[in-house]
């Protein structure tokens, strides 16, 4: 039986489905297996009505899932108990529910509304989850009921929920990313809040969905420094990090002059220096000296707000967490002045004693910082030494950094040190301590001849790749000054006989061939070894004997020409292509003959030209325009969702934008809000406010409390009133709603309603009425929009372009809009001298348009719109609207619908089309005793009947 | 962030999923199993790898690697550090975080992972938060459950989670009120073959066992805080109140914990507590090598050292050992070629001594380098920088909590090359 194909199928085909699980674990019912249908006993447990059969039967399935056994099959049996009421049971649905959803999108769907309920449940954890759970899964038809839930979860009373609905973004846009622009718009209100909970996960969602918005950090900006430390230690990671990207857009470099002053000095040596290369930099320097004289003339002067960013992270350098420390420094090795970025040093040096991983990230990071900074990191030179209990990939970082704080001074130090490195038995270890001896020699003259010395006495190692390693090495050095050593040269000629790895080998040949004048007897001696093993050697070995071959009888003909020739005979018949060209090209060049070309004259010149030095540098050179800390330069390579850190702006942007206008006019309708938000607020106050020394968020929270939110500073106040629900108190019967603010709007507000007129051009279209008032003391011309942003399928229908708009005066207009039945928003700008972004989002009961039905009708129509189509809830009534008169009244003012004429007055029905695809939506309330009242949907798209039904529960029990 | 996490036990079995977004199928762990073929030891597995479609970061706890897959930039620390505190988790509810336990307990940890991340983000991380929405199992819990029926869920929203306080919870009552604080320091060090220093430095960190009624506001002040060079704190130490007068005042968490970690300034000379006297040589000719090792107290201001032990790393050719030693035992394990010499107290009169000869592998060419002895110990009662608790002080309630402090000196990465 092909049980092994069962284990390992996660993706749950439908192949292994009717297959039987043999036992090979208890726990997923294997005793069970004489049974043929598999999971039947779990399916028997979960229909049972014992919670605690439940329970037994969700841990063993949760227990497969854990194993990465497909569980799927049983999804219609689970999904049942999604309403249980025992709390571990449900949690474990919702673990199910989670993994399934994806697959079994239909049977998903079964499940929607208990989480919408919860949405609505008194207890803020059980609101919340049912968020969580609701937006982790992934079934595309959900998107406008998440959507809608998140919205309004982002103006829940309970932070813990609010956490959660920023959570849910970054799942929404990954399921759907044409949602991005109203995301956005929950962002924005998001990052108003003031509550250290939400800062952290609003920041993830907003690097996640619109990272380039750094707009709307802005106003948020001197919020987010003040709270940093009273954050989460996750979320504090996430923002130091954007706040980083922020601040390198945002603020002047504060080590301009430096630089400035460095490159002013290299001009002033020209200066003085020679005449002839006078007149061609001339321009430069003028440039240069116009640069430093500004320098001279504007001082740099930090920025407040950059200083108070450095100020506030700093502490957390003593955070328990290594990612938070690690934050830090990046944030200082990329933002402080440089006199200041030596505070990281000492943290940095502490997580060396922390898990071997961490040490590993922190190392790759102190490597690169390193080869800028060194100064910072030389006073614990000693940290870095190596224990041979060290896993090797932390040996290797360890004896990088070693290397790149090498100077003068300590060198001698650090040789010692590498002397007991190369007698370590890790092999790998030993070869990288021989290139970094070899780096120290090229980057310090003074010790070069020592490490050289020593390298070579490593060549009569008795272990081969040290030996290769050291030759490799030395080749190197040696290109530096070959003529001193002429005797290390003969040395390595020797070796050629014993060593045996071709890297090595290569090496040697090519420094024989390179220096043959300074080594002429025992050259052609050598050629002639390795003309004899030719045939064995590796093709890296190959080359580089035709090489010696060439540039032997380029210097020596007379005693190398046949070896030169059996050599490139030898060649011509290699099975490496590379090589049979090599020979080729090789022969071509050097002998003469009636063919060849012009080349071939300067064939000596060609192959003894002289070669520079290689440079030895640092694999770590460059690194750090990658952010520090980040997985790309950790990689070195551009990973996924990067965001580059921007280089320096020229000239500092505005630095007003940051500061936060004081609320003018708070509408009476905040109050209720701010009552609710009084009751966290106890819980809220900032852990650290009794120590944090300046305006910090402590003052404003707390004023908060007392005064309403008037007083207190933050830019909540334009996302508030915007949102719908506030705005009952001016609904009669039709409610307007704001669409730009006079202040965001610079004078100029403008207000919108659904006016529920036909709209004439178009009977697909919903009529929308706006209001323009000029508050402003100058006239608006030319008022129009343009750059419509829709989802596909949507259509708008501008209105006509308005001429002018004196001040103080009104002007209304009409436009149409095609939703396409969908809650989705129409962003616009509206134009005239300046643009602003706008967008309207229709309430679901505006899709609609009323239809004229009877009760026979409506019943007939009823009756093919049940199951799926139909939606029922159960509601008590509000004291006031307990007559049919209120009823009508509040159904009509949420949607757009005509009453159908009936007999009883405990029944009240509706009916309309939506605007767009004129599908019908029925709607019933049926009043009994006491308010208790029964409210059913019928319309064909789900959706719209989800939400209107949320909406009208929300109307009549307000 | 985080898209799934993999435990992998040492013999390569993937024994545990968790994805918080779409599926990821076990494939992608190929990767890692050919990397770890590849490094032979364990632990030297590079923490991040890089596939073609995902980055794979891992670390190594006990046994189990914990891998997890991520497929857009995020800080590699960030990773590392959650799963570290995963691992921490679990040893805190289990008491140990071990393959066996948490196959025992699979979804007591699936219930965990469920409640520390959101769509990859770390959701709730406290212990003391977590331990209010899954109570660890405990033996009697599970018994009273199954009568009636109860669970291990909390269905309220832990009131840590919303206050700015999130490590401690609400309502804690305890009959003994106590804290009882272990200023444990370690020395690291690399001696030479002569026996000097080539780096030494202290370590050290103060971890609590705080049981207290109510809101306790402590704080905890030393006689020489000078010495603490550098320092990190749990969340919960006011770190103003730090800088400016070198006082830990803190809300403390319920239970264990670490309230701070700390470097003694690099100025002070560390004493070292032991000498080690050791002559290990192996023949050109014949197979065979020489050891002999003699420990003897250097530094101890007046204390005794215990639980003295040596641990040599031997070259892949010594095949034996045939040794005596004066005091303990020694053990050689011939796979790992380890030689352990379990001495425990070291007695000042009488010094442990282990000598004799090593067998070698016939035709292998002499070990370039003699292995380096790592050495374990431990000093009771005794911060060796000479760091001492002043007073410990509470303030918001109303009772009198019984305190004690204590002081633990141990070797940490302490080496002696030879």
């Amino acid at each position: 039986m092909s049980v092994s194909s069962a284990f390992n199928d996660e993706k749950g085909g439908s192949s292994s489905v009717g297959e039987p699980e043999y036992g090979h674990d208890p726990a997923s019912g294997g005793i069970f297996s004489s049974d043929y249908k598999r999971h039947d006993d779990l399916k028997e447990m979960l229909d049972s009505n014992k919670d605690s059969l439940k329970l037994e039967a969700m841990k063993r399935i949760v227990a497969m899932i854990a194993r990465g056994k497909n569980a799927s099959d049983l999804f219609p049996a689970v999904v049942k108990n999604v309403a249980c009421k025992n709390i571990e049971v449900k949690k474990l649905v919702y673990v199910y529910l989670v993994r399934y959803a994806e697959e079994q999108q239909d049977l998903a769907l079964l499940s929607i509304s208990t989480f919408q309920r919860g949405l609505k449940d008194p207890n803020q954890l059980i609101r919340a989850s049912a968020l969580r759970v609701l937006s982790s899964i992934r079934v595309t038809i959900i998107v406008p009921i998440m959507m809608l839930a998140i919205k309004e979860a982002a103006s829940d009373m309970s932070p813990y929920v609010r956490k959660t609905a920023a959570h849910a973004i970054p799942k929404l846009y990954s399921l759907d990313p044409e949602q991005k622009d109203q995301l956005i718009e929950v962002i924005e209100k998001l990052l108003a809040d003031k509550t250290t909970l939400v800062a952290g996960s609003v920041v993830m969602a907003f690097e996640e969905v619109c990272p380039e918005r750094i707009d709307l950090i802005h106003k948020n900006y001197r919020k987010l420094c003040n709270l940093l430390i009273d954050v989460e230690e996750w979320g504090q990671v996430v923002i130091i990090n954007m706040l980083t990207r922020y601040a390198r857009t945002q603020f002047l470099n504060p080590n301009i002059n430096e630089s400035l002053l460095e490159e002013g000095s290299g001009g002033e040596k020209a200066f003085y220096g020679s005449d002839d290369d006078e007149d061609e930099d001339e321009e430069e320097k003028e440039k240069k000296a116009e640069a430093m004289a500004m320098a001279k003339r504007k001082p740099y002067v930090m920025d407040p707000d950059h200083r108070l960013l450095l100020r506030n992270t700093k502490p957390l350098l003593q955070s328990r967490n290594a990612a938070v420390v690690m934050a830090v420094a990046q944030l200082y090795f990329h933002l402080a002045p440089k006199a200041e970025v030596g505070v990281i040093a000492k943290a940095l040096v502490r997580l060396l004693r922390s898990h071997s991983e961490v040490q590993y990230v922190v190392l790759q990071n102190v490597a690169t910082m390193t080869i800028k900074r060194r100064g910072m990191f030389e006073p614990y030179l000693k940290s870095f030494y190596i224990r041979s209990t060290d896993p090797t990939q932390i040996k290797v970082l360890k004896l990088e950094v070693l290397t790149n704080l090498a100077n003068e001074t300590n060198i001698s130090t650090i040789l010692r040190e590498f002397q007991t490195y190369i007698k370590s038995m890790d092999k790998d270890f030993v070869a990288a301590t021989i290139q970094a001896i070899g780096r120290c020699a090229t980057n310090i003259g003074e010790v070069r001849d020592t490490c050289l010395n020593g390298l070579v006495q490593l060549l009569s190692n008795r272990d081969e790749l040290v030996v290769a390693e050291s030759v490799v090495v030395i080749k190197k050095l040696l290109q530096m000054q070959p003529e001193k050593h002429s005797d290390i040269i003969k040395h390595m000629a020797k070796l050629t006989d014993n060593i045996q790895v071709p890297m090595a080998r290569a090496s040697i040949l090519w420094l024989i061939g390179e220096y043959c004048e300074h080594v002429p007897k025992i050259a052609p001696d050598v050629l002639r070894k390795m003309a004899k093993s030719f045939t064995n050697e590796e093709d890296i070995v190959k080359l580089q004997i035709i090489n010696l071959a060439a540039k032997l009888y380029l210097t020596n003909s007379k005693q190398t020409k046949l070896l030169t020739q059996y050599v490139l005979n030898l060649a011509k018949y290699d099975q490496n292509y590379d090589i049979r060209d090599r020979a080729r090209f090789i022969r071509q060049l050097i002998v003469p003959t009636e063919k060849s070309g012009a080349l071939s004259k300067y064939a000596k010149k060609l192959f003894l030209a002289l070669k520079p030095a290689p440079v030895l540098e640092s694999p770590f050179k460059d690194r750090d325009h990658f952010q520090l800390g980040s997985l790309s330069h950790l990689l070195n390579a551009k990973a996924g969702g990067y965001q580059e850190l921007p280089d320096w702006p020229e000239a500092a942007p505005d630095p007003s934008v940051r500061n936060v206008e004081v609320k003018e006019s708070v509408p009476e309708w905040t109050k209720c809000s701010s009552r609710e938000k009084r009751r966290e607020k106890k819980v809220e106050k900032p852990f650290y406010s009794d120590s944090e020394g300046e305006s910090g968020p402590t003052e404003s929270a707390d004023s908060e409390s007392d005064s309403a939110s008037g007083s207190e500073s933050g830019s909540g106040s334009g996302e508030e009133s915007g949102s719908g629900s506030q705005m009952l108190s001016f609904s009669v019967t039709v409610k307007s709603y704001e669409l730009l603010h006079r202040i965001t709007g610079e004078g100029l507000s403008v207000e919108y309603c659904f006016s529920r007129q036909p709209f004439s051009s178009d009977a697909n279209m919903v009529a929308v009425q706006m209001q323009f008032t000029n508050n402003s003391t100058s006239e608006t011309k030319s008022l129009h929009m343009e750059d419509v942003k829709l989802q596909s399928g949507m259509r708008v229908k501008e209105f006509a372009e308005i001429e002018s708009l004196p001040a103080g005066e009104s002007a209304t207009a009409v436009m149409g809009i095609d939703f396409c039945d969908s809650t989705q928003a129409a962003n616009f700008q509206l134009t005239h001298t300046r643009k602003f972004f706008v967008s309207i989002q229709p309430p679901v009961g505006e899709l609609m348009q009323p239809v004229f039905l009877t009760e026979n009708e409506f019943k007939k129509e009823q009756g093919q719109l049940m199951g799926m189509n139909e939606i029922t809830e159960k509601l008590t009534l509000d004291i006031k609207c307990r007559n049919e008169h209120a009823i009508v009244q509040r159904v009509t003012t949420t949607a757009n619908l005509s009453r159908v004429p009936c007999g009883s007055d405990k029944e009240c029905r509706f009916a309309g089309r939506t605007v767009t695809s004129g599908s019908l939506v029925l709607v019933t309330v049926v009043t009994k005793d006491e308010g208790a009242t029964q409210l059913t949907v019928n319309c064909e798209k789900m959706v719209i009947g989800t939400m209107l039904v949320k909406d009208i529960l929300l109307a009549l029990t307000q | 962030m985080i898209h799934s996490l993999f435990l992998i036990n040492q013999s390569g079995d993937i024994f545990l999923e968790k994805h918080w977004k779409s599926v990821i199928g076990r494939s992608v762990c190929d990767y890692f199993f050919e990397a770890k073929e590849k490094a032979v030891d364990p632990e030297n597995v590079a923490p991040v790898l890089q596939t073609p479609h995902h980055y794979l970061i891992s670390i190594l706890r006990g046994k189990l690697f914990f891998l997890s897959v991520i497929q857009t930039e995020v800080p590699p620390l960030f990773v590392i550090e959650f799963l570290h505190r995963v691992a921490d988790t679990f040893q805190d509810y289990f008491g140990d975080c071990s393959e066996g336990v948490i196959k025992d307990n699979l979804v007591t940890v699936y219930e965990l992972l469920e409640e520390m991340l959101d769509n990859g983000f770390p959701l709730a991380t406290e212990s003391n938060v977590l331990k209010e929405m899954i109570r660890p199992p405990t033996i009697l819990r599970s018994v009273v459950n199954t009568l009636t029926g109860g669970s291990n869920v909390g269905d309220t929203l832990p009131t840590g989670q919303l206050s700015n306080i999130p490590w401690r919870r609400a309502g804690v009552k305890y009959t003994n009120n106590e804290a009882y604080f272990d200023v444990i320091e370690e020395i690291d060090a690399i001696l030479d073959k002569s026996g000097t220093t080539v780096c030494a430095e202290i370590q050290g960190v103060i971890e609590a066992c705080v049981r207290l009624t109510g809101m306790p506001d402590l704080t905890l002040s030393f006689m020489n805080p000078r010495l603490l060079d550098d320092v990190s704190f749990h969340p919960c130490v006011r770190f103003k109140r730090w800088e400016s007068e070198r006082v830990l005042s803190f809300i403390p968490p319920d239970g264990n914990f670490t309230l701070m970690t700390y470097h003694v300034s690099s100025q002070n000379l560390v004493a070292i507590p032991v000498y080690v006297k050791q002559n290990i040589s192996f023949f050109e000719t014949g197979p065979c090598g020489r050891l002999d090792i003699t420990i003897g107290p250097k530094q101890t201001m007046g204390k005794t050292v215990e639980g003295l032990m040596v641990t040599i790393h031997m070259p892949k050719a010594v095949l034996s050992a045939n040794l005596t030693a004066t005091q303990g035992n020694y053990s050689y394990d011939l796979a790992t070629k380890v030689l352990v010499w379990d001495i425990g107290k070291l007695n000042p009169q009488k010094l442990p001594n282990l000598r004799g000869s090593l067998s070698m592998q016939a035709g292998v060419p002499r070990p370039e380098e003699n292995p380096s002895l790592n050495i374990e110990l431990k000093i009771q009662q005794l911060a060796i920088s000479g760091l001492k608790v002043s007073r410990l002080d509470m303030y918001g309630e109303k009772y009198k909590p019984f305190k004690g402090v204590k002081y633990v000196t141990k070797a940490g990465k302490f080496q002696v090359r030879t």
